[in-house]
């Protein structure tokens, strides 16, 4: 008889899930994950690591098509789409594979179902359609002392844009097309929108981007963001900022999109599919959340800073508990979760320090304010910037666009943001999110030595700028 | 599981000490109760006895260590049937972060049999005398061992090893808003990762939260700025002096004193008073003391023993001079405890006469005599120094005539006693010789007035006129 009553049982096994299983593991918890559709949820399985998959496949393509600008020559490059979602699909295989090593490693009990919570304590799974893996239990009646709900979230869907999965596609089906269509029409340009933009882009498609805000990206610092949109345009992108599709209508093989232009104008515009990438939302329904009284507010279960619902027992972490709606920030909420349990005092997550990638051409990463926000709040500020053309290794790696923004607070020299576009940016910003979490000062940023050569030399030529003594401009 | 040996507070104002000797070697076998080290303090030698069985497995701290914060782990000890190599790599994981020792009053888990004047002494103490030259690596059986156990605390994975100094961990930020809102660091209490002080504390220290009182070296501090060692060292010629280190001793004199004089607004009285009655009497008693069968007196009394004991019942006539100051309440104190500044080789002491009102003069003079030799022999216990509501200072032996002692907190008094010598006096207009003896009483204004000081001294001056009285 498989045991049925555990100390601590998360529902859903998306990066913060899994990882807050691990992480209730070490501490002794004896834990239960359920999971109706992928170990490792939407990020491993059709979000966060199918999509760099298939982005590097997108990179490499466009370098062997500019083989002259290193000296190299490539004659017929040619890509096979099927091939390339093919690698996509096996890099989220492997890593799907890899969470299911990792929860035998640390034993922790895999449920296959759908998970309703009956009363503080007590879950019931029903059965689904879907693959069990190896080992896992089946639906039925569990208990717990501790229910943590990491159930993620899903496509927006806006009245009148509704996917229909063949013409009008969520990042679902645009992670997996049959054949690369000629023209495609993105509507909304957050990082998934512009990642999927900046994909179709690199293989060739006609891509429009429309935004209902002033700026694409815009979380990003205006500047960041205009600096990525013009590089997007040289690369053959349309974008449309502060516009609305108004309607889509729909023929065998094509869609026509009505677009308001903000400006009291009105365009169509004729594409083969449509990516909808207008945001995302909680999944709060089916968990049983309303009889139980657990509050939620704009489509997001509302937790204290210890991930604590207004029910005892009942925690929430990740997407389904509202923005940002990072896989890392809910894999940290996840460990502040159960250490809270355990005791430990964690530090609650300061959500200024979460950092933000878009994996793009050029990537884009930041971290904290931005020179708007912190204008917005009355700060007296410093900005520095360094562009990439200052840079010996960015030249050499043939990646000369690109700049690097640091907001330093003028009275203390706190670091309060940090904003780059460029090459190999997402793998660089961590840098900065060290320090601020160190709260460190331009001082101490100043005294480190960088090495040379790397792009990183330009983090503290921005430092530096910011206090007027950049060097190598 | 291995135990971890921490440094002991074994006092409540400890918050770090000399580890003078290891009395166990690495590999020895220990029964609770086995003295393993001394640990040194301001004050004097401890012995640190064991609280469980097992093999001293690793010595993290090595003897002839100075200034450990107490709780930093010293030692790790292997219980029976734990391999001993196993144990000694687990130092360092999981000992309790020693940056900020809890100003640590004996807590009911140490095995310390609590002695009877320490917790009470605890909850008013402020700071101490400064006291004996306690010297590295001497043995200190006859000590009264004043016991902690090594509180086997183990971390969680979340311990911070070992910091070899009292260190204030903080951001690069939080010091700079310190600095710039004038704030000590040390005062601010740390809520980052592992007591970590950071910017947003120091945002709630200006607004006065989470900001602990000052420490007596900060206390001392701000107001005067001291010439730099540079400074004064120019003034000599390189080659014209030895330079001594200072020795614990020496250092918490400098400190107490220098925060004594600085924070206590001290106002001074004199009196002269004639001690012909006393000597008289204390002849008398002395020749009337019983002998034991080798010929020696139950006990001698000495004039010194006359002033204490008139002060005390001085203090309990005048109960409002019987105090001590804090912010927030004047304490007015039950009993007259009156500490006794002891010379001793390096520096003083000042072991306290508790409850001397009470005690006859044989007693207080008994008590004295074992003080001043175990106070030489740096064997007083914390709670035998710390504490007391006045206290006197007497040079009379070396013909001072008078003088003003510096008040020893928490005391809001001390009376300085001179020499008793003959004296022409004049008496109803004729020159008479006469034994007189010239006293200071040195007052806290904060607490003890001028006029109500003078009160106190003429009641001292009474009782030692007519030592008679001492006896009503």
């Amino acid at each position: 008889m498989a045991e049925t009553s555990f100390d601590i049982i998360i529902i859903g096994s998306g990066p913060g899930g899994y990882v807050t299983a691990i992480r209730a593991a070490q501490l002794g918890f004896s834990t239960a994950i359920i999971e109706r559709d992928y170990l490792g949820g939407i990020c491993l399985n059709w979000g966060c690591i199918p999509t760099k998959a298939l982005l590097r496949s997108a990179e490499i393509y466009h370098y062997l098509q500019h083989p002259k600008d290193y000296g190299l020559s490539a004659e017929k490059v040619t890509y096979d789409p099927t091939a390339v979602v093919k690698r996509s699909r096996a890099v989220s295989k492997r890593l799907n594979d890899g969470v299911g090593f990792l929860m035998r490693k640390n034993k922790v009990t895999v449920i296959w179902g759908e998970a309703t919570i009956d009363a503080p304590g007590k879950v019931t799974v029903k059965a689904v359609t879907t693959q069990a893996p190896k080992g896992a239990l089946a639906a039925g009646s569990y208990q717990a002392k501790h229910i943590i709900i990491a159930t993620g979230a899903r496509p927006r869907v806006l009245p009148g844009l509704e996917p229909d999965k063949k013409l009008i596609w969520t990042y679902f089906e645009a992670m997996a097309p049959e054949r690369m269509p000629k023209s495609l029409l993105v509507v909304g340009s957050g990082a998934i929108g512009i990642e999927f933009a900046s994909f179709y882009r690199t293989f060739g498609a006609e891509v429009t981007v429309v935004e209902i805000l002033p700026q694409i990206l815009p979380a990003e610092d205006a500047e960041i963001s205009a600096f990525a949109r013009k590089q997007f345009e040289k690369q053959g992108i349309k974008i449309l900022t502060a516009a609305k599709v108004t309607k889509l209508d729909k023929a065998a093989d094509s869609v026509t999109a009505t677009i308001d232009d903000g400006k009291g104008g009105t365009q169509t515009l004729t594409v083969e599919r449509v990516i909808s990438a207008v945001g995302v939302v909680g999944n709060t329904e089916n968990l049983g959340l309303e009889k139980l009284g657990v509050k939620t507010e704009r489509g997001a279960i509302s937790i204290d800073p210890l991930n604590r619902t207004n029910v005892t027992g009942i925690y929430a972490i990740g997407d389904v508990a509202g923005p940002p709606l990072l896989a890392h920030k809910a894999e940290h909420e996840g460990v502040i979760c159960v250490e809270a349990i355990k005791g430990l005092k964690p530090h609650p997550m300061d959500k200024r320090l979460i950092p933000g990638c878009t994996y793009c051409s050029p990537q884009i990463a930041s971290v904290g304010l931005t020179e708007q926000a912190a204008k917005a709040n009355k700060l007296d500020i410093r900005v520095g910037r360094f562009p990439f053309v200052g840079n010996g290794k960015a030249i050499a790696l043939g990646e000369d666009q690109g700049l690097v923004k640091v907001i330093f607070d003028r009275k203390t020299g706190a670091l309060l943001g940090a904003h780059m576009v460029g090459a190999e940016v997402t793998e660089l910003i961590q840098g900065y999110v060290v320090a601020m979490n160190l709260e460190t000062t331009e001082e101490e940023l100043i005294h480190t030595v960088f090495p040379h050569p790397t792009l990183s030399e330009m983090m503290k030529e921005a430092v530096l700028d910011a206090y007027g003594r950049v060097l190598n401009i | 599981m291995p135990v971890n040996i921490l440094m002991p507070a074994l006092s409540p104002t400890m918050e770090k000490g000399n580890l003078a000797k290891w009395l166990k070697k690495e590999g020895d076998k220990v029964k609770p109760g086995d003295v393993i080290a001394e640990i040194e303090t301001d004050k004097a030698t401890m012995e640190y006895e064991a609280v469980d069985e097992g093999t001293l497995a690793k010595i993290v701290v090595p003897e002839g260590t100075p200034d450990v914060p107490v709780k930093t782990l010293i030692a790790v000890l292997a219980e029976e049937g734990e391999d001993v190599k196993a144990a000694a790599a687990t130092a360092g994981k999981g000992a309790p972060t020693p940056s900020k020792p809890p100003p640590a009053a004996p807590k009911p888990a140490d095995a310390a049999p609590p002695r009877p004047a320490a917790g009470a002494d605890a909850s008013a103490r402020a700071a101490t005398a400064p006291s004996a030259a306690p010297k590295p690596g001497e043995p200190s059986r006859a000590a009264p061992a004043p016991m902690q156990a090594a509180a086997p605390k183990r971390g969680n994975g979340e311990g911070a090893g070992i910091a070899p100094t009292n260190r204030v961990f903080s951001s690069p930020l939080a010091r700079r808003l310190a600095k710039e809102a004038g704030i000590d660091l040390a005062r601010i209490q740390g809520s980052g990762p592992h007591g970590r002080v950071i910017a947003r504390d120091v945002e709630s220290a200006k607004s006065g939260r989470g900001l602990t009182a000052p420490s007596p070296a900060s206390a001392a501090a701000p107001a005067v700025q001291v010439p730099s060692d540079e400074k004064i060292l120019a003034l000599f010629e390189p080659g014209s002096y030895e330079a001594v280190p200072h020795d614990n001793v020496r250092k918490v004199i400098a400190r107490r004193l220098l925060e004594a004089k600085l924070t206590i607004p001290h106002f001074y009285l004199t009196l002269d008073c004639n001690i012909g009655k006393l000597l008289a009497a204390r002849e008398e008693i002395n020749a009337a003391a019983p002998k034991d069968k080798d010929g020696k007196t139950a006990y001698k009394i000495s004039v010194n023993d006359f002033v204490i004991k008139a002060l005390a019942l001085a203090l309990q006539r005048v109960p409002n001079a019987n105090v001590t100051w804090t912010e927030g309440a004047m304490l007015r104190h039950k009993h007259s405890d009156i500490g006794v500044a002891v010379s001793i080789p390096g520096g003083l002491i000042t072991p306290v006469v508790r409850h001397a009102e009470q005690k006859s003069l044989s007693v207080i003079s008994n008590e004295m005599k074992d003080f001043a030799a175990r106070a030489r022999a740096r064997k007083l216990a914390p709670q035998e120094y710390q504490g007391g509501t006045s206290a006197v200072s007497n040079l009379g032996m070396y013909g001072i005539k008078e003088f003003y002692a510096i008040i020893n907190p928490p005391h809001a008094s001390i009376l300085s006693v001179g020499a008793a010598d003959e004296r022409a006096v004049v008496r109803n207009g004729k020159i008479e010789a006469a034994h007189m003896m010239t006293v200071g009483l040195a007052t806290d204004h904060r607490a003890v007035d001028g006029a109500l000081g003078a009160v106190l001294l003429n009641a001292f001056k009474a009782l030692i006129e007519n030592p008679v009285m001492m006896v009503v």
